[in-house]
This record gives C-alpha cells, structure tokens and sequence, in this order.
C-alpha cells in the first residue's frame, strides 16, 4: 500500500513540475528561447511572496498571487523587452549564455538580500489537511490543489494559444516573424507578452513550490532541470505532454525515495535519460 | 581578363611568430617559478592554469564546435572522484592516476555523449547539467568514497606523491603547467587539422560543412570525448591539490562551470586567445573583489551579459577588430600578392 | 498620367557589401497595375520587400501618396495601405486558413474586403476554413495568401512570383481571378518570371537587369529581341 501511496504522491507532485515545465515550453515554442533563469525566476516568486507576507502580515499565501503573478509578469515584460529580444538569432550562444549569466546574478542577488537560510511560506492548517483515499492513502488537499491548479493553468495556456488574438500572435510570430511584422505584430512585443505569461506561470508555481517545501536562494537550478525533465519527457511543444511528463518525473521520484531516500531526485533523473535513450522525442511528440 | 594573381596561404603572421617566441620564453619562466615563487603565489598560478585549461576546453566546445555544455563539472567531478578511489585504492601513484582519470573521462564519455547528443542547441545545455546531477547524486551514495559528506586523500597516500611538502608542491605545479600547456596545444592542434578547419566550417555554418561533406555529427563527437577525458584530468590535479573532495565540491556548478564560463565569454569566445586574456582578467578582478563574496559574483554575471550583448567576441574580438592582431591564428589566410583583381560580387537572390 | 500612387527614386538595397539595388526610380500611378521583370537575382524581390518595409531604406526614397514612407517599419506600411503577396505564399503554418486572413485583417483598415469577400471570391477557402493553411494545395494557398494580403484593404498591393511552383491550370485560375483582386481603386506591382503572363495583365512593365531599371514600356511597345536584351544583358 505504501507504494500506491508513493505512486500517488508523486502524481500530484507532478502538477508541480509540470507548472515549472509550461513556462519553459511556453517561451521556447514561441521564440526557441531556452532561459537557463528559469528556476532561479520561480525562487524569485517565493520570495516575492514572503516580502509581500511579511508586509501584509499572516495570510493565506495563495492571497499573494494578486501581487506576484502581476509582478511577475512585468519583471517578465521588461526582462524580455531589455535583455532577451537582444539576443535573438541565428546563433543559440547569446541567448543561453546571457540566460545562465541572469541566473547567477539572480542567485546572488538573493542571497545577499535573503541570506542563505531556506525559507517557506507556511499555510497553517491548509499544509497538513487530507483525506483519505482509500485505506492507507491520504491525499493532501494542498498537493491535490496544486495538480488541479497545474491543469487549470495548462487548459487556460491552451484556450490563449488556439482560441484567443494573443495566442494566434504567438503562433504567427514564431512561425515567421518577418511576415508578422507586415500584419502589423511587433514581435518585439509579442515576444515580451509571451515570456510575461511565461512569468505569470512561474509566479504560481513559485508560490506553491514555497508552500510544499523549503526554498533558499540556490534552489533555482534544480526546479529549472526538474521542468526540463517534464518537457522532454512529455515531448516538445505539447502541454498536456508536459503534463504527463511532470507526472512521470514526480512519480520516479517518490518511488525512488520510497526504495532509499537517497535516490529521489538520482531516480528521477535517471527515468528521464532513459526515456531519451528509449524514445528520444519524448513520449507524446507534437502532433500537428 | 586578369592575369592570376599570386598569392600563397600562410596560417602564420608576422605577430604570431613573435607571440610563439615570447610563449617559449613565459613557459621556461613558469617552469623555474619553484626557484622565484613562493608556496602562495604557485598556488594561484596553478590554479590559474587549471581554469585556463578548463575555459580552453569549454571554447573548444562551445566556442569552435557549437556545443553548450553547462555541465562540465560532470567530469572535473569524476576526474576528481577517479583520482581518490585509484590511489586510494589502487595502490597507483598518485601522479600517474591523473592520464588514467582522463581516459577513464573519455571513456565515460562515450555513453553521454551518445544519450545527450540526442538533445539539439540549448537543450543539450541542460541535458548536460542533468547529467552532471547524475554524476553528483551517484558519488554522493558511494560510501566507501565518503558519500555525501566527501573524503580526504589518506596520509599515506599524499606522502606517497612526494618527500617533502615542498617537493610535492612543486611536482602538482609542474603537472598543472604541462596540463595547461597540453590543453593550449591540443587546441591549437585540433583547429589547425582538418578535422580542426572543418569544426570552424561547422561554427560558420553547418548547412555548408554539410555539402563539403565533413561529418558533423562524428566531428562533435570526437571533440567532446576529447574534452571530456582532457577535462577529468584536470579534475583530478584540482582535488590532488585540495587533498579533499566531496560532491558538491567536486560537481559545483558555479566552481567548474559558471566561472568557467564567464572567463571564456569576458576574454572573446570562439578564439583561442580569449579565454588567456579573460583568465587573466578573471584572476585579476578575483584578487580585488574577492572580499565581496557573492557580490562578486553578481559582478561577474553583469559584466558577461553586457559583453554577450555589446561585444559577443569579448576583450580579444574587440582587440582583433580595432588592431587586426592574432597570436594564435586558425583561419588561413589568403595573401595576395597584388590586389588588382576585380572583385566581382557574389550573386544574391533577388 | 494622374499623381502617382507610389513614386520611387534612386533606391538602393544592400546584403552586407552587396549592393542588390543600384538606385532604381519608377513609378506607379492611380489605377495602375505595372509589372516588374526580370531574370533571377535581378533584384525584383529586393524591390518589393523595400517597399513593403521588411528592409530599411532612405526616408525620402519612396515616397507613398507624396508622403516618405523609406523609413517605415513594416507593420506601419501595411497600415497605410500598402500590402505584399510574398514570394513562396509564406503563409502561417500553424494557423488556420482563416487565422491566416484575420491575422492579415488585423490593422483593422477599413474597405471593401472583408472574411465574407474573400470567401465569396475563393468559396473553397470557405469550406477549408478550419484546416491548417499549409494542409491545402499549393493553388488554394495562394489564394490564402492573396486573401490575407486584401484582408488589410490596401490602395496598393505587391505579387511576388505567385505563379511560382503551380501547375499551369492552377496558374490560368489565379490570374483569371487577379482582375476582381486589383478592382476599383487598386494599384499593383507584379513581379513574375513568366513574361507573357506579366504583360498580358499589366498597363506597363519595367524590367530589371543587375539592381537596376534596363527597359519600361507598355505591352507590345517593344519586340522581343529588346526585351530579351533588357531581361538577359546581352
């Protein structure tokens, strides 16, 4: 029972990685902009949560996404419009290595303003509140929340990208930027709404990621490889993939923590090579 | 019609000569610094030649080849790792482990490369710090190398290097310098070959290596077995030094990667001279600022995005537009005896 | 002739130190459709993309209704009034057909096209609507195409090589239907490989050699040996 338990558990916590993993998906398919901040941007989030309940004083933390996702979404704005639209092109250097530069000053930046203590956003009795499953199975309503939210972030991605104006700009600009611009879209712009939904996504999972678990300013690495895990898994450019393959690397990881704790996120990393070596284009490629 | 011209191609130029001189003159130099150089100051210029072989390679990688790896500390780590569990249990001379922890780098290579070469652009950037979070997590649950917590090279086998602190100093210093200067060399080799060639023609562009027929996907391959095996010696010469090695030392990203990264992109990327000059700098803006820890850090960030965004060939491309020098030179160049010809120019569609 | 719609002097376009266009002056008047012709890397593509703004350009050498337009940006063109067909259709290959046309109509110019139009002109475009533009034939994409062009309800519209890599039928069907296209108060440029094509629709024509204007007449003006000589150099 204790492994359905472990199976479970890791299917939630697969919302979480998968909430990491759109933002990420979301930029690339619209711009091939693979951003190496990317996790120390969901960090970021979690602080920009605490500073607002320090401020506000005790509250639910999913009160501080009316202030995080909006100011999320504008450091998102104007990081893309001041630093990213610059690099790209043709050559893939500018772009990552300017990624992986923001990433170290993120990192540093926290931790001389937050100092290396790890942090968390407590949510009182909402953190230890469950029911049971069945017999031996409980599930949190937090973890639960998380994975409903993750799905209610991707069906809303989905809506902007095939249903509304925004989303057919992102799709037209990435398929030809240059005939774009003739039916009056400054990719430019375009480009920077993208990475500031990007960011409204990172700043939700950055507030749940403070409310499941510990965070200090060095956390950002490992978030940013646990998505790109979900993404490569669940194959490129496909949401519900991504989903998917949140789940598959959650699941490996609770799984492998069950076997010795040691091995949760070993096992996790280790599900994802095999998936490349076995069906390198993930398990649900782009169907188009 | 005009007559041909004559010319010849010549890779060398007159400065580069003069630098070949003034090298030879700076190695012997290096080579006698245990008779002008104190424990300190060798201590910093081996560390200097350990972070001038390692941006070398990662050029080589990114810079020449178009392979992004932030996941390099992979192998420092295993390098490292390898050096510890040979002497420590090999009974070898510590000395000797280094060429084995670089073929055993080479060959763990292999396998990665083969699984990550899967993964295309930046991608295969991340591909490679997973990777590299493999490496950290599994030698992090070998309890006989310590785990998680690490180990220290046995007394025994730290005496075995050498008699003497001194003697043992001078013998990883000399080892460091012969590194460094086997990577600088193995560079320059390796662009000046075909082979080499062919790697700047994948950098330029991959749709026309491609109709020449050179096989790029072999041509990648090779070079980053290559820099893998060249990177786990100098892993393992970095914790001969530390005598003491853990995970996160050994596979920090920050420590083999970030800095690694910033030197190559603040010197010039994608030439050979770059990383030299931005060691040098990196060093020099070290021994200033290293007083303000992760502010120093942040610094470093700052200024690399401003150069990636300003001037994407760093302090050398910068020098070699305004002055037209080169030290090391890879590109052949064409010199006409007497330009007369009349350069028609070259079709575009319309 | 009226005032023209769109007058151009001593263009010049540059790919790095290739000078593509070596000062060109033409102009288009009222009303008018002028064909552009020319051999390969003439220079007539390079032409159109500097009018409809995807290359920089000198403010005051293209002047559109007597105002500079050189230096505008191509989005800012199109809200003008001045719309291309691209060489190749370049159609948006993960829109729709009719995200394809909306997306064209989005400057929101006001005019005569509407979706209900262009359907009306291309009823096959009606009934594909819902697929992928890339999923039709290479006739019914250029129809997409024309149609995502006239969604902005230009004075002036650009057609770059449309005959190119379509069956001769499908070529007859599209300049049938090209009169109805450049309709009441439509100016055009045509750039097409296939002369008699060109000629048999356009008012003039003007050839191109090398980045520069060799020959401009009407129809018949010529023979074909001075038109062969325009279009070949020799």
């Amino acid at each position: 029972m204790e492994w359905i338990n472990a199976i479970v558990q890791g299917v939630l916590l697969g919302g979480l990685y998968a909430m990491f993993a759109t933002g990420l998906s979301l930029i690339f398919g619209v711009m091939r902009l693979v951003n190496i901040a990317h996790g120390d941007l969901i960090v970021l989030a979690a602080y920009l949560g605490l500073v607002v309940l320090e401020v506000t004083g005790p509250l639910n933390p999913l009160a501080t996404l009316a202030l995080v996702v909006p100011v999320m979404a504008l450091i998102g704005y104007v990081l893309q419009r001041g630093i990213f639209n610059f690099t790209l092109g043709k050559d893939i250097l500018p772009p990552l290595l300017v990624s992986f530069g923001l990433s170290i000053i993120l990192q540093n930046s926290l931790l001389e303003i937050f100092t290396a203590d790890s942090r968390r956003l407590t949510a009182g009795a909402l953190e230890v509140a469950s029911f049971p499953m069945v017999e031996g199975v409980d599930i949190g309503v937090l973890p639960l929340m998380m994975f409903l939210t993750a799905m209610g972030v991707i069906a809303l991605l989905q809506f902007v990208f095939y249903r509304t104006a925004m989303g057919r700009a992102f799709r037209a600009t990435s398929d030809d930027p240059e005939v774009a611009r003739m039916m009056g879209l400054n990719n430019r712009h375009v480009f920077a709404l993208a990475m500031a939904l990007s960011m409204a996504v990172v700043a939700v999972a950055g507030i749940f990621l403070a409310m499941r678990t510990n965070f200090d300013p060095a956390s950002g690495p490992a978030r940013l490889i646990f998505g790109f895990e979900a993404v490569i898994i669940g194959g490129l450019g496909n949401l519900w993939g991504t989903l998917a393959g949140g789940v598959v690397v959650g699941v490996a990881q609770t799984v492998g923590a069950q076997i010795n704790p040691g091995w949760q996120q070993l096992a996790g990393h280790v599900v994802f090579l095999i998936v490349l070596a076995v069906r390198p284009r993930g398990l649900f490629p782009r169907i188009l | 019609m005009t007559a041909p011209t004559p010319f010849e191609v010549s890779q060398a130029t007159r400065t580069s000569r003069v630098a070949g001189v003034i090298a030879i003159a700076a190695v012997a130099v290096l080579a006698a610094a245990p008779l002008w150089a104190g424990r300190a100051d060798m201590r910093l210029l081996s560390e200097i030649f350990t972070y001038l072989a390692l941006a070398s390679l990662w050029n080589l990688l990114a810079g020449f080849t178009g392979l992004v790896s932030v996941g390099q500390q992979a192998f420092v780590g295993f390098g490292g790792y390898m050096l510890f569990a040979i002497a420590t249990f090999g009974g070898i001379h510590p000395l000797a482990t280094v060429p084995i922890a670089g073929v055993l780098g080479a060959a763990v290579a292999v396998p990665v490369g083969i699984l990550i070469f899967r993964l295309s652009g930046a991608y295969f950037a991340i591909g490679t710090w997973v990777v590299a979070e493999v490496f950290r997590l599994v030698f992090a649950q070998i309890s006989t190398l310590g785990g998680g917590s690490g180990s220290s090279l046995p007394v025994a086998v730290v005496r075995s290097i050498a008699s003497g602190r001194d003697l043992r100093e001078w013998f990883t210093y000399w080892c460091a310098l012969v590194l460094v200067i086997g990577v600088l060399a193995l560079v320059y080799g390796l662009l000046s070959t075909r082979r080499g060639l062919a790697l700047t023609a994948i950098r330029d562009s991959e749709v026309a290596s491609e109709s020449l027929g050179i096989d790029i996907w072999r041509t990648k391959f090779l070079v980053y077995i290559v820099s893998g095996g060249a990177t786990a010696m100098i892993g393992a010469l970095i914790f001969l030094q530390k005598l003491r090695i853990s995970p996160d030392a050994a596979f920090s990203v920050n420590d083999w990667t970030a800095y690694v990264i910033f030197i190559t992109v603040i010197g010039g990327i994608g030439t050979i001279e770059g990383p030299i000059i931005g060691t040098i700098v990196f060093f020099m803006l070290r021994e200033t600022l290293a007083d303000l820890g992760s502010i120093y850090l942040l610094i470093l960030g700052l200024v690399a995005i401003l150069i990636m965004l300003k001037s994407p060939r760093g302090l050398w491309g910068f020098v070699v537009e305004r002055f037209g020098i080169e030290l090391f030179p890879v590109r052949r160049r064409v010199q006409v005896g007497a330009l007369q010809g009349e350069g028609k120019a070259p079709r575009e569609p319309g | 002739m009226h005032d023209p719609i769109l007058a151009v002097s001593g263009l010049e376009a540059f790919y790095g130190d290739f000078r593509a266009l070596q000062g060109i002056s033409l102009e288009v008047g009222e009303n008018e459709i002028v064909a552009i012709i020319g051999a390969n890397g003439a220079g007539k593509s390079t032409f159109l993309k500097c009018v409809a703004g995807l290359l920089a350009n000198a403010p005051g050498s293209i002047l559109f209704r007597g105002e500079a337009v050189g230096a505008l940006s191509a989005d800012k063109i199109t809200a003008r009034g001045i719309a291309l067909v691209p060489e190749g259709r370049r159609l948006f290959s993960s829109l729709s057909v009719e995200e394809n046309l909306v997306i064209g109509g989005q400057l929101g110019r006001a005019g005569r096209w509407s979706l209900k139009r262009i359907y009306e002109l291309f009823p096959v475009l009606a009934q594909r609507r819902d697929l992928p533009a890339t999923s039709l034939s290479g006739g019914q994409q250029q129809m997409v195409a024309i149609g995502r062009a006239l969604m902005s309800n230009p004075d002036f519209i650009m057609f770059d090589e449309i005959s190119l890599g379509l069956a001769p039928v499908v070529i007859k069907d599209i300049y049938a239907i090209l009169p109805a296209v450049i309709s009441e108060g439509t100016s055009a440029l045509i750039v097409e490989q296939d002369i008699s094509r060109a000629l048999g629709i356009a008012d003039r024509f003007i050839c191109f050699q090398e980045g520069r204007v060799s020959l401009a007449g009407k129809p018949g003006e010529h023979d074909r040996a001075a038109i062969s000589a325009a279009y070949f150099g020799m």
